[in-house]
């Protein structure tokens, strides 16, 4: 095993993708911070493509660890109205609600 | 007497019991001792108020039947409190306080355990240095400018520094044993489903698991037995037999069989971490053990799919940080313009680097490609660790490919700062429990660690080997306390 194992063959991640991403995972980017993120981004994924090494059609990809069935539970109320606990460390509220900037005109 | 503060938790407990320290003289000195050493950053938020009142009333109403009588601890601070605020290293949730509190912290103060304080680490745990928490660098207690290690270096500093008996961390990819072996302490992953993830802040659930760090091996049997337990707040917490891992921990390994993987010598690696570990397998052989070497042939593939599925799930669980129903919020023109600008003032650079990641690796036509072939490859990490424990009932491998760094030696290069991680990230990809003992130093005298791998479910193996290398080994921390004025 080689550490700085670098495979050449990935695809770039230029600026128009990181912009898009950044748009997806709702994070504003400026144009300086974007470049040098396509610049991390592009080592990291270099060091990822090691894994088309791998041929991987016949392997069952492995979604859960803990190879149990998801427990079921009975579908009711077990926390005391708590809604002052919630709204407590909301930014912005009103008397019962989250209070968000304007969304319908 | 030795200082109170340098007390194994087992010495303490058995002081308390024995009536010749009290709660309250405990808390008392461990929170001079912290007050003292603010230089190395530990604490996000102190108790120590609340922590020594709540001694008090211990005192006054002793219970010596508990597992941790009026012992003070501090914690990580990624573990929910109720009424103490709880940052995850972030500026996100500076100002969180949450309304409840962890099943694993729960189960410590149940158990007659006192909060002394929350203690810093990587902002959501993403780092392998304590660099990037918003609360800034943590010192290693070892030598100056020495990173602690990470996510939990915090933890570790505070450990190695006596500012808290013991502790807790949290271990995604090696969070608890790399920083357990930067600053010669012990610390312990166990299997995934054992200790309860329930208001854990989440990283990568597939992933996270809580565990014990201690100054040695049985201080964390200890805490293991307090902190595992089944919870069905966590969908994944799983129900089986735990063991008395205190009172079962022994020396008696004689016949055990313990595997030594020939991929983890990795081209690169120091001498001296080749050294240690042959100097390991020697200790383990001396404790009686069967050593036989092994194959993991995946192990090189290990961080390449952490780094997909780890930032993957990250995007996810982080997607609830949006300004709009705790932390921060910065004000913006529209819905969407608010929670733009709240992300992107709120999350540092490497959290935005990783929700960008995994952002992209389940964006729509790349999913096959990176997310799904990653989980493919994490099933063929797993078998060849499958496939091992039919030939043996443990792993020795080093814990780190290399000893503590100095703090901005690898900030700027996140691929470098990830191989931080080789040796333990496999150990989470397979959901295994591991753990890291001091067992040597480097040229500069900084400490190195070996790690033990066990089973699942098998932590008590994994103590017990553990148990009987470190009276081989005889590690002792060199603590000249620099940082105090």
């Amino acid at each position: 095993m080689v550490l700085c194992d670098i495979i050449f063959y990935h695809m770039t991640i230029d600026l128009k993708t990181v912009k898009h991403i950044s748009k997806l995972a709702r994070i504003s980017l400026e144009e300086k911070k974007a470049e040098k993120l396509a610049d991390d981004m592009n080592s990291i994924f270099e060091f990822i493509e090691k894994l088309n090494e791998l041929k991987t059609e016949n392997v069952e990809p492995l979604t859960s660890i803990a190879e149990t069935t998801l427990r079921f539970r009975e579908d009711k109320i077990t926390s005391d109205n708590i809604r002052e606990k919630i709204l407590k460390n909301s930014p912005e509220k009103n008397d019962d609600f989250f209070v968000v900037p304007k969304v319908v005109e | 007497m030795t200082e109170i503060t340098s007390l194994s938790l087992f010495e303490l407990i058995k002081n308390i019991k024995e009536k010749k320290i009290s709660s309250n003289e405990a808390a008392k000195s461990f929170v001079d001792r912290s007050e003292k050493s603010k230089k190395l950053n530990t604490y996000v938020t102190e108790n120590f108020e609340n922590c020594l009142k709540l001694s008090k009333e211990f005192d006054n109403k002793p219970n010596f039947d508990l597992k941790l009588p009026g012992i003070p601890i501090a914690v990580k601070d990624l573990f929910c409190t109720n009424e103490v605020r709880t940052t995850a290293g972030s500026n996100i949730l500076n100002n969180f306080v949450p309304s409840y509190e962890s099943t694993v912290t729960q189960n410590i103060w149940n158990e007659g355990g006192i909060l002394l304080g929350k203690l810093n680490c990587d902002e959501f745990a993403m780092g392998s240095s304590n660099e990037t928490s918003f609360f800034g660098n943590v010192q290693n207690p070892i030598a100056k400018d020495l990173v602690p290690g990470g996510s939990s270096g915090g933890s570790s500093s505070a450990l190695a520094a006596n500012l808290t008996p013991v502790t807790i961390g949290t271990d995604t990819g090696g969070s608890i044993r790399q920083p357990a072996s930067f600053t010669g302490t012990v610390g312990l992953k166990p299997t995934y489903g054992s200790c309860s993830r329930y208001g854990i802040v989440a990283f990568a659930s597939s992933l996270d698991q809580a565990g014990p760090m201690s100054k040695d091996v049985k201080d964390s049997s200890i805490l293991l037995e307090v902190i595992s337990s089944f919870d069905k707040k966590d969908s994944t917490s799983i129900d089986f037999k735990r063991n008395n891992y205190s009172s079962e921990l022994t020396r008696n390994i004689k016949g055990i069989k313990i595997g030594i993987p020939k991929e983890y010598r990795v081209d690169g690696m120091p001498d001296e971490i080749e050294n240690l570990w042959k100097k390991g397998i020697e200790y383990a052989k001396d404790c009686g053990a069967e050593i036989i070497d092994i194959s993991l042939p995946h192990t090189s593939y290990a961080l390449p799919t952490y780094y997909i599925v780890a930032p993957a799930e990250a995007s996810s669980n982080l997607a609830r940080y949006d300004g709009v129903k705790y932390g921060l919020r910065s004000s913006g023109e529209s819905l969407i313009d608010m929670y733009e600008k709240t992300r992107s003032e709120g999350f540092g650079e490497e959290v935005k680097r990783r929700i960008m990641i995994g952002t992209y690796v389940l964006s729509s036509g790349y999913y096959d490609a990176y997310y799904l072939k990653a989980q493919k490859v994490r099933q063929l990490i797993k078998k060849d660790f499958d496939e091992a424990y039919n030939k043996v009932d443990a792993i020795l491998t080093p814990s780190t490919p290399s000893s503590a760094f100095k703090i901005g030696e690898k900030s700027n290069d996140p691929v470098s700062m990830y191989l931080n991680d080789i040796f333990t990230v496999p150990v989470n990809l397979a959901g295994l429990p591991g753990i890291s003992i001091p067992a040597g130093r480097d040229k500069n005298n900084y400490p190195l660690g070996l790690q033990i791998i066990g089973k699942p479910f098998d932590e008590q193996t994994v103590l017990n080997i553990a148990y009987s290398m470190e009276e081989k080994i005889n590690y002792k921390n060199n603590i000249t306390d620099w940082w105090m004025e």
